[in-house]
C-alpha cells in the first residue's frame, strides 16, 4: 500500500507539470496586462514596473524562472495587492474556504448517507419515493439558485440568519453558505448510498447473516455498512473538488473573503501570479484528495490489491 | 415481461418501447418539449421584445393586465421575453457544447481503443492528466481573457466535457474490436479509419446517447455558473444564468426575477437528468423490466 501511494504520488508529477504549463501560458498569452488602468501610466514608469516584476523578459525565460521559484515554494508577489506575496494571500483565504468546504463535506456525507440508508431500508415505500424525488430535485437545482432563495426565505422574510458577510466565522454566518453548498452533494450521496446499500442487502452474505439470526441493527452496522459505503468513499475525492469549485460562486454570493473570491477578483484584475497560484493550489489539492480517497477505498475493501 | 410478443426486435426499438412505459421519462420528455417549443417560438408570439425598455413599468411584479406576465426587470424589460430568449441561449449552449464534446470524445476514444498499444497508452495518459486539472478555473480564465463571446463558451465547455466520453467510448471499442464482424472487415482490407467510422462508432452510440443526455444539463449548469459570475453571455443578450444573477441581486425587492428563470433552469435540468436515467435503464439489456 505504501508503495502504491508513492507510485501514485510520482504519477501526479506529469499532471502537476501539465497544470503549471497550461495555466501559465493561458494566463500570459491573454490580451491585457496587470498595469492596464484607466489612467495611462507614463511609459518609463510602466517599463520600470514591468522590469520589477520580470515581465520584460521573453516568455520562455519567464516560464523557466517561474518554475524555478515554484521549486523553491515561492509563488511570487501579487500584482494588485501591493506588498503581499501570493502565498500570504492564499494563507489568509484558505482557512475561510476550508472551513466552509469541510463543513459542507461533513454535512453532505452525514445527511446524505442517513437519507440514502433510510430510503434503501424502506425500499419502494413513500419515504423512499420522497427521498429520491427530493434528491433528484436537489441535484437539478444549481446552488446559485438555492443560495439566494434560502437567503430570501431565512434572511429577509424570517430574519433568522444574516443575509451575507463573514462575521469572523461565527456559526450564524456559516449556516446559509454551508447548506447551499452541501445541498446538491447531499442529494448525490443519498442516491449513491441508496443504490449500493440496496444491492448489498440483497447479496448472499447478508442472507447468511440473517439466517444466523443476527439482529437487523447488527447486520447493518457490522456487515452491510462497510461494503455499502465504498462508492460513497470513492466519491469523496471528486466531491471535495466540486465543493472547492462551488465555493467560488458561494463566496461571491455571500461576500465571504475566501480563496474563490481572490480567484475571481484576481482573474478580473489580471493579477497573473495570484490567479496562477490559486489554480496551482487548487489543482494540487484536488490531486491529493483523489489520492486519499483511493487509499481509503483500498483500506476499506480487502479485495483491492496493490501490485 | 408480460407481453413479450409486443416487444420489438431491434435494440433501438426495444429501448424506445421500454422508455415509453416509464411514466417519469415520458413526463420529462413532455415538459422538456414544452420548454423547448416555448423558448424557440415564444419570443415571436409574445407582445414584448427582450431588449425593449418600458419606462413606465420598471421592476413591476407579474401582472396579467399590463401584458408583462412575468413582471419586468430593473431596466423595465419584460421578464417573460427575456426568460424565453435566455432559454434559447442556454439550450443552444447545452446542445452545441455537448456536441463538441461528443465529436472530440468519440473520435479520441474510438481511435485510442481501436489502435491500441502504445498509442492507446499515450492517448489515455493525456486524458488522465487533463482529468485531474481544475477545468472550471481554466474556463473562467478563458472567459475573462478572451472576450466574453458565445462561440468561445461552446468551445471551452466542449473541450472540458469530452474526457469522460473518450473513456466510455474507448472501453466499448476495446470489447468491440475482438468481435467477428470487425475481424471480417479487416480481413477484406477495409482501412482502419473506415472501420472506426463505419463499424465502431455506430456500435457505441447507445452509451454515448445516454451520456449525452447527462452531459447537456452539466454543460448548461457550467454555462449558467459562468454567466452568473458575470463572465459569460453579455447584455443585452441574456441566458438563464445571467437572469438568475440579476435576480439574486434584486432578491429583496423583486423575488420573481430569481424564482421564474430559476424554475425554468431547474425544471430543464431535472427533466434532462430524469430522461438520462430512464434512457440508461432502457438501453441496459441486463435489466429485465
Amino acid at each position: 500500500m505504501f508503495r502504491y501511494a508513492v507510485a501514485r504520488l510520482l504519477g501526479a508529477i506529469p499532471t502537476l507539470f501539465a497544470l503549471v504549463t497550461i495555466a501559465f501560458f493561458l494566463v500570459r498569452l491573454a490580451p491585457g496586462g496587470p498595469f492596464d488602468e484607466e489612467r495611462q501610466l507614463p511609459p518609463e514608469i510602466e517599463a520600470n514596473l514591468r522590469r520589477a516584476y520580470n515581465l520584460d523578459a521573453p516568455l520562455s525565460a519567464q516560464y523557466l524562472r517561474y518554475l524555478g521559484d515554484l521549486a523553491r515554494g515561492d509563488l511570487g508577489p501579487s500584482f494588485k495587492y501591493k506588498d503581499y506575496r501570493v502565498a500570504e494571500l492564499i494563507a489568509t483565504g484558505l482557512p475561510v474556504t476550508a472551513r466552509i468546504g469541510l463543513s459542507a463535506l461533513v454535512v453532505a456525507v452525514v445527511i446524505g448517507v442517513a437519507c440514502g440508508a433510510v430510503a434503501a431500508l424502506r425500499r419502494n415505500s413513500w419515504v423512499d419515493r420522497l427521498v429520491m424525488t427530493l434528491a433528484m430535485t436537489g441535484i437539478a437545482i444549481p446552488n446559485f439558485v438555492v443560495a439566494p432563495a434560502l437567503t430570501l426565505l431565512l434572511g429577509v422574510y424570517l430574519r433568522i440568519l444574516p443575509v451575507g458577510g463573514w462575521g469572523d466565522g461565527a456559526v450564524r454566518y456559516l449556516i446559509l453558505p454551508v447548506v447551499a453548498l452541501a445541498l446538491p452533494k447531499i442529494a448525490y450521496v443519498a442516491r449513491l448510498t441508496r443504490g449500493s446499500l440496496a444491492e448489498v442487502l440483497g447479496s448472499p452474505y447478508i442472507r447468511t447473516a440473517r439466517a444466523k439470526g443476527l439482529r437487523n441493527g447488527t447486520i447493518l452496522a457490522r456487515h452491510a455498512a462497510r461494503a455499502a459505503l465504498l462508492p460513497v468513499v470513492s466519491y469523496l475525492g471528486p466531491t471535495a473538488a466540486a465543493l472547492l469549485t462551488g465555493s467560488v460562486v458561494i463566496e461571491q454570493i455571500f461576500g465571504i473573503p475566501g480563496l474563490g473570491r481572490y480567484f475571481v477578483q484576481g482573474a478580473l484584475n489580471r493579477d497573473y501570479t495570484l490567479v496562477l497560484g490559486i489554480v496551482l493550489f487548487y489543482g494540487t489539492l484536488i490531486i491529493l484528495l483523489n489520492l486519499l480517497a483511493d487509499l481509503a477505498y483500498g483500506w476499506l475493501d480487502p479485495r483491492v490489491r496493490y501490485d | 415481461m408480460t407481453d413479450a410478443a409486443a416487444l420489438p426486435r431491434s435494440p433501438g426499438g426495444r429501448a424506445w418501447f421500454r422508455l415509453r412505459r416509464n411514466p417519469s421519462a415520458m413526463a420529462a420528455m413532455t415538459v422538456l418539449g414544452l420548454i423547448v417549443v416555448l423558448c424557440v417560438a415564444g419570443p415571436w408570439v409574445i407582445p414584448h421584445s427582450y431588449d425593449a425598455v418600458a419606462w413606465d413599468s420598471i421592476l413591476t411584479g407579474p401582472d396579467w393586465a399590463s401584458g408583462h406576465w412575468f413582471g419586468t426587470d430593473p431596466n423595465g424589460r419584460d421578464l417573460l421575453a427575456r426568460t424565453l430568449v435566455g432559454g434559447r441561449i442556454s439550450l443552444l449552449v447545452g446542445l452545441i457544447a455537448s456536441l463538441v464534446a461528443l465529436v472530440i470524445g468519440v473520435s479520441w476514444g474510438a481511435v485510442a481503443g481501436y489502435v491500441g498499444g502504445r498509442v492507446d497508452g499515450l492517448m489515455m495518459r493525456v486524458v488522465d492528466i487533463l482529468y485531474a486539472l481544475p477545468f472550471m478555473f481554466f474556463v473562467i480564465l478563458l472567459m475573462v481573457y478572451f472576450g466574453r463571446n458565445i462561440v468561445l463558451i461552446f468551445v471551452a465547455i466542449g473541450a472540458v466535457e469530452w474526457l469522460t466520453m473518450a473513456r466510455i467510448v474507448r472501453g466499448q471499442t476495446l470489447s468491440l474490436k475482438r468481435r467477428e464482424f470487425i475481424e471480417a472487415a479487416r480481413a477484406i482490407g477495409v482501412p482502419g479509419l473506415t472501420i472506426v467510422r463505419r463499424h465502431i462508432v455506430p456500435n457505441v452510440l447507445g452509451p454515448v446517447i445516454v451520456f449525452l443526455t447527462l452531459t447537456i444539463p452539466e454543460v448548461m449548469l457550467i454555462e449558467s455558473f459562468i454567466s452568473f459570475l458575470g463572465l459569460g453571455v453579455q447584455e443585452p443578450m441574456t441566458s438563464w444564468g445571467v437572469l438568475i444573477s440579476e435576480g439574486a441581486q434584486n432578491i429583496e425587492e423583486a423575488p420573481w426575477l430569481l424564482l421564474l428563470p430559476g424554475t425554468f433552469l431547474a425544471l430543464t435540468l431535472l427533466c434532462l437528468n430524469l430522461l438520462g436515467d430512464a434512457l440508461r435503464d432502457a438501453l441496459d439489456p441486463r435489466d429485465g423490466r
